[in-house]
């Protein structure tokens, strides 16, 4: 596989040569964050399009198909929209907390970008608790969302964010175990050492039943996350109106719209990242050909694709399903997954304990 | 009918009769209210249902009509209360007795200003608190400087009037609050997408939990039945398009024969035919949108495409016959507009191939589907007893297990020589409700099936008159709309236009028992139960 | 300037008259190079991504539901986002009659959307009160409580009718000027200062 920390180092070392120490680290920083947020911003523009076609589709339309190739460029078109339209500012609202909350949800999404995988040698930090930084920065977005609800000084709102909150506090459990389990199998939090582990099978496969349960488990309490159908109770369309965001307007909304794509491919990236080999090629023991031919699609590629189809596993559940009601979904939580949750913990440890690997 | 006669005039020899089209009985004011009660309880009389108030002004007095309907013995009867005082009539309420009397005597108030003495909750509807004068009085002054466009936000009242008649025969308005003081209140609608329409519900919540609603209804009030005060009987016709725009069909099917029946005119067995095949290809065209919508109620918003599919195909075959696809304005006094298109029949029976496909489609795609079972099954349960004591009739009725088809109670056009089944289930839940709908749909495509193969040849339209004059008299009809039973109330004076025109529609107390359903439910509940009712909203406001 | 939309040829459009003296009234001093080019950005972003409030009062917005739906399909040119907050859409397709009790509501609902907003009148209702023409309680026309930029005839005006109603609307967009030139918000604040209501906020 090519490394990219070829390619990293040689920019380093370029630089290095001509610049000071900190001069070299600050550019390097700047330059990871221009990139960054180019990824982001169009990664982002990807998804709404993607879910836009996808929902057309089963719905036996066509979808955007007008402005550019194929309705491609729909999604700038709504950005640049969304960009120049008026910021509405409200009578009887704590500005700053309102003005506050769409930023601390993007702040959440983009730094659970810091830690993803995207390729062999191409991640911007690797922690030896990567996955705790991931689970940690995460449940900031909540922070936000808790407070656009309580800012905008509107009923609407308010319950948006209350459930918001039952919600993501609940689910955030689940989220933690599965994630928990699949640590204890890999033996290590760094996310380097999760994607290597997985050289010779991914994780789904070695992982024997209770890692097929901690994928199930994360795939549904991952959509609570991310407030999307059927659990998108916080900002159900049909009960309050937009939920918490409702009093948003201009690109403070289009901050709640894009963070609501992002953390889909965040979810689905570490789903990928835990149970899919990260950028992994697909291995088995003992097909060396197989595995050889498996090693010329680049790591990104591997590792954009699965996360796309993950996505399209959770956007496909939006556009079946019902939505539940909140103490159904609660119930959901404390009642079945968390119980679960435990007991496949238990199993994986015995698993690791009594070393039954692949 | 000599029964009931009988055993009134024994009970209450005050009372007058009159036998005409139904039999009507006059009382005074003083002795309505035990009337109202022997009539409800007397085991031979049993005049459960409550159809509706008629408002009525005759100039020289004030008064209401209350056509009741025993459930048991499949009777109707008229009763007339009068007043001669306009400056403050007062009537005797009945809200204690049917729950559906306190909203029906709400919307009297609203367009006579007739009070009713005790009725708990004695505001205006339709209208805001700050109208001035009652429109459907004769004497009404509808000139646009009365009441201009209001410019401010409406003025909201806590409070709401209770009228009663102290001892020395006073009346007194007390005031009373209609939500506790420090309630937390949620302001739904008017414009919410889980309203369908402009339907506004004042929510005491607690926390996700429903203490109180409180409808306001009114935002699309348009004095139909006042404008058809001024109209020639065919132009009122096309009103009924506009009332609930799904039951186009049915509605027109009422007031044409209403008229019809009143100034004698005998149709042509291929016009009936051909309105009944109208009135059901609706049905199961009203059917599929509320199931579409009410499953985007619920977040399953694919199915609404599904559901559409099927409507914008029968939309075709009354796109080719009626010339549009909404407000047809096809069925009219003597028969229909214009006759069949020539492939009609071909594009029905395509029709009826594909319907019993789509329904298990829809069986397999939602209401199989476990978070559907658990949105549904229990959720907003009302009782037979409740169902007929709201009123609430149509599907929605027969989920609760009151069998209240019109088609099979008072057959009318050809139904009586159909063979289709009632569908009537007993849980009177969502489920139920919803389920009732997805029968019905087959059993209207029984009911089409039966009669496409022999539509029988004949004019569609028989003559009339130009200038149609009805005899002086009244008539109450109704016919089985989509979403329950529809009424049309006629009184003639025998002039060109109609005295009163009445119009007697399912969703009001559909909406009216939203409030008794959802107490101790949560908020998305609301939207469950809402959507399972399935008003539609002009036709509420009229 | 042919003002037109994709696959629509500008031949085939009712109203030319109308778009071209806007035009002229809008270039009647030019525009700077970069501005303009900038204003052609902005513009192309608006007039391609109009995001419909949810509201609908009666039959129209059972058709407006249709033009949602597989056989019309509002998607395909990107208006299918309808966003139930007036904070976040860009037009109010007012489908249905507006009766007493509810115009202060579509004012204020009118007032809560954020610029650039854009109102159509669809339905002979809104348009002029329609059938109901002799009510009591109906308003004959919105035009009487907000500015509305496309009138859209029909009772109820068929799916079809729609998407050329807000196709027209996105031509009138295209055609603004976002930097100098006549603003439409001054226009609207002119409305507003000859069509004055108290007690309406924000």
């Amino acid at each position: 596989m090519f490394d990219f920390s070829l390619f990293t180092n040689w920019i380093h070392n370029l630089l290095s040569s001509f610049m000071p120490e900190w001069l070299t680290v600050t550019t390097e920083c700047v330059l990871i964050g221009v990139a960054l947020l180019l990824t982001y911003s169009l990664l982002a523009l990807f998804y709404i399009y993607f879910e836009r076609k996808i929902c057309a589709a089963f719905q036996c339309r066509l979808g955007p198909n007008r402005v550019g190739p194929m309705g491609l460029l729909q999604s700038f078109a709504d950005m640049f929209k969304m960009l120049i339209k008026e910021l509405i500012s409200l009578n009887h609202t704590d500005k700053f907390l309102f003005a506050l909350a769409p930023y601390l949800v993007i702040l959440a999404s983009m730094l659970a970008f810091a830690v993803l995988p995207w390729g062999n040698g191409l991640q911007i930090i690797d922690f030896n608790i990567g996955i705790f930084f991931l689970i940690a920065v995460s449940s900031i977005g909540v922070l936000g969302i808790l407070l656009a609800g309580w800012s905008s000084n509107n009923k609407f709102t308010l319950i948006g964010a209350l459930r918001s909150g039952a919600q993501m506090v609940s689910y955030e459990l689940s989220i933690g175990l599965s994630v928990l389990t699949m640590v204890v199998f890999a033996g290590s939090m760094s996310v380097g050492d999760i994607v290597e582990a997985q050289n010779n099978l991914w994780f789904i496969f070695s992982g024997h039943i209770p890692a097929i349960i901690a994928f199930i488990i994360y795939l549904i309490a991952g959509t609570a996350e991310t407030n999307r159908g059927p659990f998108d109770l916080p900002e159900a369309e049909s009960e309050l109106t937009a939920g918490y965001h409702t009093e948003y307007s201009g690109i403070h909304f289009g901050f709640f719209y894009l963070a609501e794509y992002l953390n889909l491919f965040i979810v689905s990236g570490v789903a990928t990242l835990l149970f899919f080999g990260g950028w992994m090629p697909l291995h088995f023991p003992g097909w060396d050909g197989f595995n050889a031919i498996m090693d010329y699609i680049p790591g990104v590629v591997w590792f954009i694709g699965k996360a796309i189809a993950i996505s399209f596993i959770i956007i496909w559940f939006k556009w079946t399903f019902p939505r539940l009601r909140i103490d159904q979904m609660l119930s959901l939580e404390w009642k079945y997954l968390l119980p679960i949750n435990l007991f496949n913990l238990v199993l994986m440890v015995l698993i690791v304990v009594y070393g039954i690997h692949l | 009918m000599a029964d009931t006669q009988e055993i009134i005039a024994k009970l209450f020899p005050q009372a007058t009769f009159e036998t005409g089209d139904v039999l009507t009985v006059e009382i005074p004011d003083a002795q309505w209210h035990d009337l109202a009660e022997t009539l409800r309880d007397n085991a031979e009389l049993s005049f459960d249902f409550l159809m509706t108030i008629v408002g009525m002004d005759w100039v020289e007095k004030l008064g209401c009509i209350y056509y009741l309907t025993s459930t048991k013995y499949n009777k109707r009867i008229a009763v007339k209360v009068t007043t001669e005082d306009r400056v403050n009539p007062a009537l005797t309420s009945i809200a204690d007795l049917w729950h559906i009397a306190g909203i029906y005597e709400r919307e009297v108030y609203d367009f006579f200003g007739i009070v009713f003495l005790n009725n708990p909750d004695m505001r205006r509807i339709f209208l805001s608190i700050d109208w001035k004068g009652y429109p459907l009085r004769k004497d009404y002054d509808a000139s646009p400087e009365t009441n201009p466009v209001p410019e401010d936000n409406e003025r909201q009242s806590d409070f709401t009037q209770v009228y009663t008649r102290d001892a020395e025969g006073k009346i007194e308005c007390k005031e009373e609050r209609i939500f506790a003081e420090n309630d937390f209140v949620v302001n739904i609608g008017p414009q919410h997408p889980a309203t369908h329409g402009v339907l506004r519900f004042r929510t005491a919540v607690d926390g996700e939990t429903i203490k109180k609603i409180d409808v306001y209804m009114g935002y699309i009030h348009r004095g139909i039945e006042k404008i058809c005060e001024n109209l020639t009987y065919p132009q009122t016709l096309h009103f009924m398009d506009r009332l609930d725009y799904f039951s186009a069909h049915p509605y027109h099917h009422c007031l044409c024969m209403t008229i019809e029946e009143a100034a004698g005119i005998e149709i042509s067995r291929r016009a009936q035919v051909i309105r009944v095949m109208m009135d059901e290809l609706s049905r199961i065209a009203s059917h599929c949108l509320f199931i579409g919508t009410f499953c985007m109620d619920l977040g399953a918003t694919t199915m609404l495409f599904y559901a559409l599919r099927v409507r914008e195909q029968i939309l075709d075959i009354m796109d080719k016959t009626c010339g549009a696809r909404m407000t047809f304005n096809y069925e009219c006094i003597g028969g229909v507009m214009q006759d069949l298109a020539p492939d009609f029949a071909d594009d029905v029976r395509a029709l009826l191939e594909i319907i019993p496909k789509n329904i298990k489609e829809y069986e397999k795609l939602f209401v199989g589907n476990v978070i559907t079972k658990n949105r549904m099954e229990g959720v907003g349960v009302l009782t037979k007893e409740n169902a007929v004591s709201w009123g609430v009739t149509g599907p929605s009725g027969r989920a609760s297990g009151w069998a209240c088809d019109v088609r099979k109670t008072t057959p009318y056009s050809i139904y009586g020589e159909l063979d289709f089944e009632e569908v009537v289930r007993t849980e009177g839940d969502s489920m139920a409700r919803f389920m009732v709908r997805m029968d019905e749909i087959i059993q209207s495509a029984r009911i089409l099936e039966q009669l496409v193969n022999n539509i029988p040849e004949g004019e569609y339209c028989v003559k009339v008159p130009k200038v149609l004059k009805l005899p002086v008299g009244h008539w109450f009809r109704t016919v089985e709309g989509c979403r329950g039973t529809f009424g049309v109330y006629l009184e003639s004076d025998g002039t060109v236009n109609p005295y009163r025109l009445k119009l007697v529609t399912p969703s009001l107390p559909a909406a009216a028992v939203v409030d008794s359903l959802t107490r101790g439910d949560k908020i998305a509940d609301l939207i469950t139960i809402g959507g399972s009712l399935d008003y539609i909203v002009p036709d509420i406001d009229r | 300037m042919e003002v037109t939309t994709k696959s629509m040829p500008y031949e085939a459009w009712k109203d030319n008259e109308y778009i071209e003296s806007l035009v002229k009234e809008l270039q009647e001093n030019g525009a700077n190079v970069v501005v303009g080019s900038f204003d052609k950005l902005i513009n192309w972003g608006r007039s391609n991504s109009i995001w419909p409030l949810t509201f609908a009062t009666s039959c129209c917005g059972i058709e407006f539901v249709s033009l949602g739906a597989a056989r019309y399909d509002m998607a395909r040119f990107g208006w299918e986002v309808a966003r139930s907050s007036p904070r976040q859409a860009d037009f109010i397709m007012v489908a249905g009659t507006i009766v007493h009790r509810m115009a202060p509501v579509l004012r204020r609902l009118y007032d809560q959307l954020a610029e650039p907003k854009y109102v159509i009148a669809c339905g002979a209702c809104a348009v002029s009160g329609g059938p109901f023409k002799k009510s009591y309680h109906v308003v004959m026309g919105v035009d009487k409580i907000i500015p509305v930029d496309v009138y859209l005839p029909g009772c109820p005006p068929r799916p079809e009718a729609m998407i050329y109603a807000i196709m027209q609307l996105s031509r009138k967009i295209k055609v603004e000027k976002f930097f100098g030139g006549v603003n439409r918000q001054e226009k609207q604040e002119e409305f507003l200062k000859n069509h004055p209501i108290e007690g309406v906020e924000d």
